[in-house]
């Protein structure tokens, strides 16, 4: 067994699938001295990969896990431990069956072979299955089972051949030390451990359930929680004894009752995720010596299993019931949960300390690759954001919230959630001040960031009369859930007259000092050596050229820099440019999102309604469009910005939180002759936009999607250097692979005859259903989706192969299984609505 | 044949097969990593039960006193094949092994009374947590029924019981009428795994719930620790798979590697 | 008074644990300002065991005889206790935590309506009377006040080394044969036979065991030992969790309720060594253990140790035996 070494290039905390699959990653990327600790013995060293069930169900709906998920499988089939078996989800009611459907649309959006078969279907393959226990079932081929015990030594093993690696089991972490580095931010030093210290400057947290208390020994929280998984193991079973090998049955997923059934040689595996939510906390877990059988494998409280037992034996009766057929092995194993259930990877607050936690096997390796590139490049293959640890808001870095959320969301393992489903556990946690009267007019509010923001106010309700059938309404339950017609109604008035809406949930820092114009600079692709008051929207890129954000920025003095970004993505932005600043005391980076409070306010009647509450002159000749500066309205100083993202004339207004409810309320009564009304986010997010063709980070932009396909590029790049600028140059001059364009729906009739709406994620195919295929091999599908009620349409933004992208090109989209025709409307950012731009001016 | 009436009495236990930790009160062992489950003892008793009561077509009843999570081990011997459950709810750490077995017979004389009396009543040997090594004789004593203590095979025909286990001297055997009750240790019989449809039906049996029938006098615990470290002498011939040449060296020194 | 059970073996000598419950009750009797010490005996008392007796400190030798004492009954065993009491008002009555010592005891106890202690390390203080004894198979100690007379308990095996008096007088046999109730003997041995054929696989009288515990981690983690256990023609000896896990039949286990070995060596791999399994391989001359724990008890109390994963060190050892074999 080898020593603890005294000195480390980077050490990774944790020999499970991830800290296998980063040793042989880094070092595959040229990593060297690279140190591998486990507290526990190899190769099982009792964490949560050493009780996996191992089975891996391809599709999901989101596309970063299912792209994880998709490269974990080649590196598993690579290594050969991967055993092709099929799998079945199963639907015992109609609403799964049409969530199936809604599941055949992410696979084909995925490129992943997938088909809707009947109980016949699976009988024939599962003959031990009672088919009047269910409807239907989705068939996913190419479903496995892997051995992922043995990944993790065969990539610890090639790490080791590397020379470069040196693994150290059953030694302890029992400190990480820091240090400060430039502002203020900590950087690591040290890891102690119960073998010694190690000196060194990268240390990756992959210690799976063990995480949090880890992250805690160097004062960074990693919210996740470990969660009980409940399994059985039935066995042995004469149906599956009969044949050799671990698994010659598909695995079945019984969706409704939360269960699975995987088999394990002569035994059948039944799983369970429909118990009640039984979390633990970290520090709570045994260690290898008290726990029975590991730290993670459980006693069974059989009584939480009980009602599973009896589904899954209604479905498998003859097998689960057979003769001999005994439940030998039954833990409750730990695994971990995340209050948004994506992982949590990347550079944490402390420089160097990196984590790759709450990773199940079926993203293992994939994780591992990625997060090893980004160790590496700065950046990955597959677009993380979604997993970035820079993602989580102090609120949601406590472990109550994480605590809360996964109790909550515990049973969605195999839930049905709807893409706007909202969570009911702990919000409340960031209000505006216009939250009180926003409530009292009605408001239905989502969550982003912890914010409240309303989506739409019930007191518009009037307007759906006067509008009519102008606001679109929706038949179905399914494409009108957390949804209202009133958004639509909200956004005919703002077009119409004027809107006043709620943006306080913006992210909002300053970046002051002798480095600031530089580090600006350095990190947006617009130029941003503008005249003082001047607003510029960027796009901000990484090294390869793949979008990290999309913002705005106001300078506000030589030396003095506002962003402005959204509240979804505000943490990691902030994280991008704090990382990006000149090592320079002089120069820092201030957040002033809890400061600042912004309120817009657009339509035909917005300068008018700004005018009437101020004596400085807001015309169009006094207040252009790009530009900002501090107005006086009714007493206060307001920062005013022109800018728009409805497609409005119209201004932010930053204005400090302590009179933000004076002037959302000035504005509510000013604008009221006028016929403003407050608007939700639903106008902002979604029916303003997209009428506009404006791109969302996180729908259209994301690190996947470059400056040109996305149809952003303009006639000149900066000559300053900017991060990604040597790709992007690169990129204008080839062909782009895809090109996002803007569809409408032609017709919305289903077979039933009733009128369907898509919600985003649908595939996009030939008229006639076939499948397309754009320059990087991937199937276009819908990025965003939302009523353009100002043209009386149904808008999809998707990226086609180029070929296609062409004005007029008449497309199907998939929903639920039916084909709708679209037309492409258009095939760059030229907006179906006022495409050239009179309305904002 | 007659048809017998078995009870088997479990207590419900934390699993002490890993590292024990002791609750903060210093009362018991701290179940709440390693699990609770009942003594090897007593899964050979409920096998023996199951087996017996099969045997001559009559059945098998348990008996458990603890808290509601003992529950739990009911279950446990339902899931195996019995079909009758008792719980005697009380907290178990308060009662001492005389209270226990004056509980018991209470239990079965008021089964009795009803009209279903227990021919034989069988125990674990000792329970796996407080080792009193008494329960079953005293029980015994307070039914009036003869006892045989710490065996391994329990067979019952025409109304007499046979049981054997190993003493001092060799394998001892007893024959004794019935009624009777008996002790049994591990090793004898293996405990089946409750199958799916047993565990269904176990879940499905009704519980019958008691009330302590007298007033405890309790256990005279003053508090449990953990024993010290033995010291050590130990000569460690290296770590990890370099050790193996030492290894090999003390095997042939101990002459143990000769073939 | 206190009245010591003493049991003999087949030889007619005190079994050790006897020896150490007489010596466990001389400190008593010290602690206690000097009270006598009296042996019960059931059957004959040669005269080797009479004056091995009186060496540790006995006085008095009570010897039941009778035909109710032929074959062993726990209750006419305290039947015959009961007139020894009665005649010599002891107020401790004890014996080793052997299997008999324990079930006579417990008869007393339960006959006299007093409390009992099993498996007794050490006392504290005489009034009240508080016991250290072992409890969760040795794992865990409770202190315990042992109120009602006589005290009754018994002293476990190991609690104090056997050790004579220093100064030791005679000691007088005095017979007794009571008569013992037709009910107590109802529950009486009714034949032995010879241990049953061993089943363990040669676990009792081999020269070397190799041992398994958790550390295997699966049913299927097995292979290397049992190819250790085949290059040293040993037989495979396991701890109580693996057959509770059902990884291994119980006939391959060692400890308290298992089998007892004592081999030239004892290799435990990857067990960390709970009283329960000590109990059944303390007997072993040497032991190696292999443990990822260097703390564990299994090490602590080993002659030898290697720390590592069993499954790094057990090929590498099996490895070494087969390259010295054919080199």
């Amino acid at each position: 067994m080898a020593e603890v070494p005294a000195t480390a290039d980077v050490v990774v905390i944790g020999a499970g699938i991830v800290g296998n699959s980063l040793v042989h990653h880094l070092t595959r990327l040229g990593w060297r001295n690279v140190v591998q600790i486990d507290k526990g013995p190899l190769p099982n060293p009792g964490g949560s990969t050493g009780h996996a069930s191992n089975f891996i169900f391809t599709v999901d709906h989101s596309r970063e896990i299912t792209d994880l998920t998709l490269d974990s499988v080649r590196q598993y089939q690579e290594m050969g431990v991967f055993t092709q078996s099929g799998g079945f989800e199963i639907a015992r009611t109609p609403e799964r069956m049409e969530e199936l459907r809604r599941r055949m649309s992410s696979a084909r959006a995925w490129g992943i072979e997938a088909e809707l078969v009947s109980p016949e279907f699976v009988k024939d393959k599962v003959p031990f299955i009672e088919t009047d226990q269910f409807i239907g079932a989705f068939w996913t081929p190419g479903v496995g089972v892997v051995d992922s015990l043995r990944a993790g030594t065969i990539m610890r093993e090639r790490a080791l051949a590397t020379g470069e690696l040196t693994v150290v089991p059953t030694v302890e972490v029992v400190g990480l030390d820091t240090e400060e580095g430039p502002h203020g931010r900590r950087r690591i030093t040290r890891v102690r451990t119960t073998g010694g210290d190690i000196e060194t400057g990268t240390v990756v947290i992959a210690a799976g359930v063990w995480s949090p208390k880890l992250g805690d020994m160097a004062g960074i929280s990693i919210p996740l929680t470990p969660a009980v998984h409940q399994m059985i193991s039935v066995g042995p079973c004469p149906q599956l004894a009969e044949k050799e090998g671990e698994i010659s049955f598909p695995i079945v997923r019984d969706m409704d009752t939360f269960c699975y059934e995987r088999q394990h040689g002569a035994d059948m595996e039944v799983g369970s995720y429909a118990h009640r939510a039984i979390l633990h906390e970290p520090e709570d877990i045994p260690s290898i010596d008290q726990a029975k059988l590991s730290p993670t494998e459980l006693p069974f409280t059989s009584d939480d299993f009980d009602p599973q037992l009896e589904q899954a034996y209604e479905l498998m009766p003859e097998l689960l019931g057979a003769e001999g057929a005994e439940m030998r092995y039954a833990i409750n194993g730990l695994l971990s949960l995340t209050c948004d259930g994506n992982p949590i990877l990347g550079e944490s607050e402390v420089a160097g300390l990196w984590t790759a936690a709450a990773v199940w096997i079926k993203e293992g390796p994939g994780v591992g690759r990625a997060v090893a590139e980004w160790m590496t490049e700065g950046h990955s293959e597959i677009d993380l954001h979604h997993s970035d640890i820079a993602r989580f808001h102090q609120h949601q870095k406590r472990r109550e919230h994480t605590r809360l959320r996964t109790t909550e969301s515990f049973i969605k393992t195999y839930g049905i959630i709807h893409p706007g489903e909202q969570y009911e556990s702990d919000r409340d946690q960031r209000l505006s001040p216009m939250h009180a009267s926003q409530q009292k007019l009605g408001a239905v509010f989502f969550e982003t960031a912890g914010w409240e923001r309303p989506f739409w106010y019930e007191s518009n309700a009037g307007l759906l009369e006067q509008y009519g059938d102008a606001v679109m309404p929706r038949e179905h339950e399914w494409d009108s859930r957390w949804w209202s017609p009133i958004i639509n109604a909200e956004h005919l008035r703002m077009r119409e007259a004027a809107a006043v809406i709620d943006l306080s949930a913006f992210c909002i820092f300053d970046i002051t000092g002798p480095g600031a114009l530089d580090t600006v600079q350095r990190t947006c692709v617009a130029q941003c050596d503008v005249a003082v008051g001047k607003v510029v929207y960027t796009p901000v890129l990484d090294a390869k050229g793949g979008f990290r954000s999309d913002l705005t920025v106001m300078r506000l003095g030589e030396d003095h820099f506002r962003v402005v970004t959204g509240g979804a993505h505000g943490m990691a932005d902030r994280a991008w440019f704090a990382g990006h600043l000149p090592d320079d005391e002089a120069t820092t980076l201030t957040d002033l999102t809890d400061d600042v409070s912004t309120i817009g306010i657009w339509g035909p009647r917005a300068r008018d309604i700004l005018a009437s509450l101020t004596s400085d002159d807001v015309s169009d000749a006094g207040f252009g469009f790009l530009t900002c500066r501090e107005v006086d309205v009714r007493g206060t100083t307001v920062l005013a910005s022109r800018i728009s993202y409805v497609g409005e004339l119209g201004w932010e207004l930053y204005v400090p939180m302590e009179s933000a409810a004076d002037l959302w309320e000035a504005l509510l009564e000013a604008g009221a002759p006028h016929g403003a009304v407050p608007a939700g986010i639903g106008v902002y997010g979604t029916t303003g936009r997209i009428e506009k063709g404006y791109r969302a980070y996180g729908a259209e932009l994301d690190s996947e999607r470059t400056i040109v396909e996305a149809g952003m590029q303009r006639p000149k790049v900066k000559v300053a250097d900017f991060v990604g600028k040597e790709a992007y140059l690169a990129q204008r001059e080839a062909a782009p692979a895809a090109v996002l364009c803007t569809l409408t729906v032609d017709d919305h009739t289903s077979a039933s005859g009733m009128k369907r709406y898509m919600l985003g994620g649908e595939p996009i195919l030939t008229a006639d259903g076939r499948t397309l295929t754009d320059g990087h091999g991937h199937h276009p599908y819908v990025t965003s989706a939302g009523s353009a009620p100002s043209l009386g349409k149904h808008v999809l933004l998707a990226y086609l192969p180029p070929e296609e992208a062409v004005l007029g090109n008449q497309l199907a989209v998939s929903y639920m299984e039916e084909l709708y025709p679209v037309t492409v409307g258009s095939v760059d950012a030229t907006p179906l609505l006022d495409p050239d731009n009179e309305r904002i001016r | 044949m007659n048809a017998l009436d078995v009870l088997v009495c479990v207590k419900r236990v934390p699993d002490s097969t890993s590292e024990l930790v002791l609750t903060e009160d210093g009362q018991g062992v701290d179940g709440r990593f390693a699990g609770f489950t009942m003594s090897q003892h007593e899964q050979c008793a409920v096998e023996i039960a199951v087996q017996v009561a099969a045997a001559t077509g009559g059945a098998a009843s348990v008996l458990t006193l603890g808290d509601g999570d003992a529950v739990e081990q009911l279950r446990a011997a339902l899931a195996v094949g019995c079909t009758a459950a008792t719980h005697v709810v009380a907290d178990s750490q308060q009662l001492g092994p005389a209270d226990v077995a004056r509980e018991i017979a209470a239990v079965v004389r008021a089964h009795e009374a009803d009209g279903r009396p227990h021919d034989l009543v069988l125990l674990g040997h000792d329970a796996a947590d407080t080792g009193d090594f008494q329960v079953g004789i005293r029980l015994a004593y307070e039914l009036g029924r003869p006892v045989v203590n710490g065996v391994t095979v329990v067979s019952v025909e025409d109304g007499v019981l046979t049981a054997s286990g190993d003493g001092p001297d060799g394998h001892e055997t007893y024959r004794v009428p019935l009624p009777a009750v008996v002790t049994v240790l591990e090793g004898g019989v293996e405990p089946r795994y409750p199958t799916v449809p047993g565990r269904m039906k176990a879940k499905k049996v009704p519980v019958e719930e008691r009330g302590l029938a007298g007033t405890p006098a309790g256990a005279a615990r003053v508090r449990w620790s953990l024993p010290p470290a033995a010291p050590s002498d130990v000569q460690v011939l290296g770590k990890g798979p370099e050790a193996a040449p030492a290894v090999v060296d003390l095997l042939e020194q101990l002459g143990v590697l000769a073939r | 008074m206190i009245l010591v059970l003493v049991e003999k073996d087949l030889a007619g000598d005190a079994v050790e644990v006897s020896l150490e419950t007489l010596t466990f009750a001389r400190s008593l009797s010290e602690a206690g300002g000097g009270v006598p010490i009296d042996a019960v005996v059931v059957g004959d008392v040669p005269p080797a065991l009479r004056s091995e007796l009186a060496s540790y400190g006995v006085r008095g030798v009570h010897a039941l005889t009778g035909p109710a004492f032929d074959a062993f009954a726990g209750a006419a065993w305290a039947s015959g206790i009961e007139t020894v009491l009665a005649t010599t008002r002891s107020v401790v009555v004890t014996a080793a935590g052997t299997p008999r010592g324990g079930e006579v005891l417990a008869h007393v106890a339960a006959r006299a309506g007093v409390p009992m202690a099993a498996n007794v390390l050490s006392f504290g203080g005489l009034s009240p009377f508080v016991v250290t004894r072992q409890v969760v198979g040795g794992q865990a100690l409770e202190e315990m006040q042992l109120a009602g007379r006589p005290a009754v308990f018994t002293v476990a095996g190991h609690a104090v080394e056997a050790a004579p008096a220093a100064a030791a007088g005679p000691a007088e046999v005095h017979e007794h044969s009571p008569e013992v109730a037709e009910a107590d003997l109802v529950a009486r041995v009714v034949s032995t036979d010879e241990p049953e054929p061993d089943l363990s696989g040669g676990l009792t009288s081999a020269r070397v065991v190799v041992g398994a515990g958790r550390g295997a981690g699966s049913a299927d983690g097995f292979a290397d030992l049992l190819e250790l256990a085949d290059l040293l023609d040993a037989p495979l000896g396991v701890s109580r969790v693996v057959t509770s896990l059902g990884w291994r039949p119980h006939h391959e286990q060692v400890g308290q309720t298992g089998s007892r070995i004592s081999p030239d060596l004892y290799i435990p791999c990857g067990i960390s060594g709970a009283i329960q399994h000590w109990a059944g391989c303390s007997s072993a001359k040497a032991i190696l253990a292999i443990n990822t724990d260097a703390d564990a008890p299994m090490v602590t109390r080993a002659t030898h140790a290697v720390i590592g994963d069993l499954h790094e060190v057990v090929p590498a050892i099996n490895a070494e035996i087969r390259r010295r074999r054919t080199g």
